[in-house]
């Protein structure tokens, strides 16, 4: 119980320094001994990779897990998927129930998506069966809306065409990858507005999978109002919601910045919409989240950038959340413990799944429960009895 | 002295007067006569069937629900020998006060017309109604200079004028003392004071469950919450007016609330309705008003840099813009204090058949408006009924936080009543306030001319507003205003500027609204 917590960062962000000096540890360099290295993503690499990396002692923490980018490169995340789904449906498992039509009930939460260049004849031919609809293009080593277009004609992908003789062969470095997916034009809008979900989850353990959701997560806004019609398809401000895109829309407001409240949109959906449907939304989000985690690996690095004072605040509080459960009573870590922390802890997080409680439960729960399909479930507002009743299946 | 049989059979007949010639007495009529094909309506017993199927169709309730909802918008009867003006507002030196504010507005918006050489109305040409009508849904999108528009006048211009407000008929000797009212507003009206309080808003009482206090979630809901929605949505099936309103004053669960609401405010939102607004619509494609700039500028000051309402700053325009010229509002003042302005067509000064009345719902707004409606969008998504639902609101309670009256709902009340319960309880802290030069008035005001919205958290303010609708009164903004300076007394204490004292008080948005009304009317020591 001796000496403080030692930390390093490659990130110069005052919400995570202010952080650490807040709790009394003391900074140190990268080449001394440190218990807690908050990496930058350039660093995780090099500290995982083959040649250059190194084990781990049992006092060190880091801020990702080594494969964190197999739930953050979207091809990855993707092939991930699809990987789960097949592995469940080998088992048997009742998630990877299909229906008449070959959907699955479950796990059908990722849209038609395919790798480009490898997959594109197989693009090609589900593009045909739909001609006049929407496909958006994601590079898959992007982030924060950068290189994101959208298509509706196949003369606008030509050079990810693998046989394509005005390109060069595309090499298959991952810089170049994109992932195409059918583009969703009928999205819930409110005030016409198209938005997105920024939740952040903190994963603790792997195995068991234990992961926590913060509960102020929050909508982000497009400025302009949504319209599917072709013309506005070069138009970034109506179809992407990510911040760095949107501030340099000319309406983008700096006292706001075009957020609202996951609990603000709770409240409007049931206003508008009523109590059960907005359960339903919910649990199935969270059913997403475990499920893509289960699937793959780790986090990726959100940004830790302020848009706005409220922004600061939240980010600021968001990371004192976690440090308090990542690094509990402060203390050195040693990876042996493994316990789950006490529910004084979570702040504003709340568990979102817990493997261990989830079998110790009873291993004959068996997997029907649907999200959605309880009714006494009260959304998103645990009830601090320290057990994932956020929703009833397990 | 009106004898209570006539005040009744007078009740009766304007309420028959103001049905009569409505929608729903053609509907009334029209099923009476389909009534007519029915096996159980027999020629001998022709009234008494009719009424029996009229009862049993539900439309028995519609005309209950109509009749409540005239009996609550109506003020009750004065003597039959009244004047109008009377009913209007009673004290002649309120009346005159309200005929000078008046003038005042009316002249800042000459003037502001004059300044910018804009006419007050204008029909738009062909191109420029084409263009709008394609942005009808993004009309925040545009940017027209707004920067030579200034809004008629904020709440602090408002309070000036009532601090000086004085009835001529009382003439208090006494220098102001303790004995005497040490606040802003210095009008003998009588107020409510705590017991009078607790006994009108009794359904807050500690023993009784409310929503924003017992649905939280430590308590489980099988205590209260499940059955009260239960109760909740029997009273939708209902379909009763008055039940409901009853039903609301212990809150609202989030999903019957947009029901609720209408149901109490009686808004069904029927094919006429929807026209109705359509053709409003069309009046502002066509013609284009100096008022709606100060519209535009309202919205884009305030709601567009709200963290909650943001997100609707196209359907404020789409609603206040209507509202501007919808003629039906022009009939609230017959019970407001308020005159609507007139303007005459050019060259035809003091004609009356060339009057015509501006802005033509008569309402000109001021800093802040946009506001009112904010809040209604988070419940109804639907503009025509959103429409409704603020029109209502406006000609019910709404309009009474803006004009100089005597009416306990009005503005006026309000601010003494707030100060009274200040003075009563907390006389320490309002005597320490007044010291430093910041009169209690003088923050919290801003808070109840807006109905508290924009201050409130929006789950809060929905709370507050449900039981603004349950008690048919605007009172409990006051007695909120200085639950809030209960709530920070201690820290208010220790502030010594008019600055540090509005900082205290700067950030509602964390402050749980029934807990703090139910504490300080029910468990603080008188």
């Amino acid at each position: 119980m001796a000496g403080k917590v030692k930390w390093v960062t490659d990130i110069e962000k005052s919400v995570l320094i202010n952080n650490f000096e807040k709790r009394g540890w003391i900074q140190v360099a990268e080449n001394e001994d440190w218990n807690f290295y908050w990496m930058s993503v350039q660093t995780i690499r090099n500290v995982f990779s083959v040649e250059t990396g190194y084990r781990l002692s049992d006092d060190q923490i880091v801020n990702h897990f080594p494969n964190h980018y197999e739930l953050t490169r979207k091809d990855l995340m993707v092939k991930n998927i699809k990987r789960y789904r097949k592995e469940l449906e080998k088992e048997g498992s009742p998630l990877a129930e299909k229906d008449e039509n070959g959907k699955y009930i479950y796990l059908d939460f990722v849209p038609v998506t395919f790798m480009l260049p490898a997959d594109y004849n197989l693009f090609v031919e589900e593009f045909r069966k739909n001609p006049s609809s929407t496909w958006i293009m994601k590079p898959c080593g992007k982030a924060q809306g950068k290189g994101i277009f959208l298509i509706n004609k196949l003369s606008q992908i030509k050079k990810w065409s693998r046989d394509s003789k005005t390109s060069s062969f595309v090499s298959q470095s991952s810089k170049e990858a994109y992932v195409i997916s059918l583009y969703i034009n009928n999205p819930l809008l409110i005030g016409g507005k198209k938005f997105d979900l920024r939740l952040y989850v903190l994963v603790s353990t792997y195995r068991p999978l234990r992961c926590y959701m913060y509960k102020l997560g929050f909508c982000r806004f497009c400025t302009v109002k949504y319209t599917p019609s072709t013309s506005e398809l070069d138009n970034m401000f109506v179809h992407l919601t990510n911040v760095a895109i949107q501030k340099h829309g000319d309406d983008y407001n700096h006292i706001h910045g075009g957020k609202w409240t996951v609990s603000n949109l709770r409240l409007y959906l049931e206003s508008t919409r009523g109590k059960e449907v907005t359960n339903k939304l919910f649990d199935e989000i969270h059913w997403i989240i475990v499920q893509s985690l289960k699937a793959v690996a780790v986090n990726a690095s959100p940004s830790l950038t302020s848009s706005t004072a409220n922004d600061r605040i939240l980010k600021y509080n968001l990371i004192n959340d976690t440090l308090n459960i990542a690094v509990p009573n402060g203390e050195i870590p040693d990876c042996k413990w493994n316990k789950s922390p006490p529910k004084e802890v979570l702040g504003n997080y709340e568990v979102l799944y817990d493997e261990e409680m989830a079998q110790s439960d009873g291993t004959d729960r068996d997997l029907r429960g649907r999200p959605g399909q309880s009714t006494g479930v009260k959304g998103s507002r645990a009830r601090d009895s320290g057990k994932p009743v956020l929703t009833t299946w397990k | 002295m009106l004898d209570p049989d006539r005040g009744l059979s007078l009740t009766i007949a304007r309420v028959v007067q103001r049905l009569q010639g409505s929608s729903l007495h053609s509907q009334l009529e029209r099923q009476a006569r389909v009534s007519l094909h029915k096996p159980e309506i027999k020629l001998e017993s022709l009234k008494e069937d009719i009424k029996d199927f009229l009862k049993t169709s539900g439309w028995e309730k519609k005309l209950q629900n109509a009749v409540y909802s005239e009996l609550n918008v109506f003020p009750s009867p004065c003597h039959p020998a009244a004047p109008p003006e009377h009913i209007k507002e009673p004290l002649a030196y309120m009346r005159k006060a309200q005929g000078s504010w008046e003038k005042r507005i009316l002249k800042s918006l000459n003037s502001m017309c004059t300044e910018l050489n804009i006419p007050l109305a204008q029909k738009r040409p062909a191109n420029e109604q084409k263009e709008l009508l394609n942005k009808w849904n993004e009309m925040g999108t545009d940017e027209p200079d707004l920067s030579l528009f200034r809004p008629v006048y904020a709440p602090k211009d408002f309070l000036e004028v009532l601090m000086n407000l004085r009835n001529p008929n009382y003439e208090n000797g006494e220098q102001p003392s303790f004995r005497n009212h040490l606040g802003l507003i210095q009008v003998p009206l009588k107020v409510k004071d705590i017991p009078e309080l607790k006994e009108g808003f009794s359904e807050l009482g500690l023993n009784i469950g409310q929503l924003g206090i017992d649905d939280s979630a430590q308590v489980p809901p099988e205590f209260f919450e499940n059955e009260h929605v239960r109760v909740g949505q029997k009273v939708l099936a209902e379909q009763d007016s008055a039940a409901a309103q009853q039903y609301v004053r212990q809150g609202c669960p989030t999903a019957l609330r947009a029901d609720l609401w209408a149901l109490i405010l009686n808004i069904s939102n029927q094919p006429e309705d929807i026209l109705y607004y359509e053709q409003l619509k069309s009046n502002v494609i066509q013609h284009n008003l100096l008022v709606d700039s100060l519209i535009y500028k309202d919205v884009k000051l305030t709601a567009s840099n709200d963290d909650y309402y943001f997100v609707f700053e196209d359907y404020l325009y789409q609603v206040l813009l209507c509202f501007s010229r919808d003629t039906s509002v022009l009939e609230h003042f017959a019970y407001s204090s308020a005159t609507p302005p007139k303007s005459y067509i050019q060259g035809k000064l003091g004609m009356e058949e060339y009057a015509v009345y501006y802005p033509p719902n008569g309402v000109i707004p001021f800093h802040g408006f946009s506001m009112y409606v904010a809040p209604l969008c988070f419940l109804y998504h639907e503009p025509s009924k959103l429409y409704q639902i603020f029109r209502e609101m406006y000609v019910r309670f709404f309009f009474r936080l803006h004009s100089i009256s005597s009416h306990p709902s009005g503005i006026v009340s309000l601010c003494l009543l707030f100060e009274t319960l200040l003075q009563t309880h907390l006389p320490q802290l309002f005597y320490h306030l007044r010291e430093i030069g910041a009169q209690p008035l003088r923050i919290s005001f801003k808070w109840m001319v807006r109905a508290f919205s924009g201050y409130l958290a929006t789950d809060q303010l929905l709370l507050l507003w449900d039981r603004i609708l349950g008690y048919n009164s605007l009172e409990i903004l006051a007695v909120l205003a200085a639950a809030v300076f209960a709530f920070r007394a201690v820290n208010l204490m220790e502030v010594t500027s008019l600055a540090a004292a509005e900082a205290v008080l700067a950030d509602l948005s964390t402050l749980k609204v029934m807990p703090l009304l139910q504490i300080f009317l029910f468990a603080t020591v008188t």
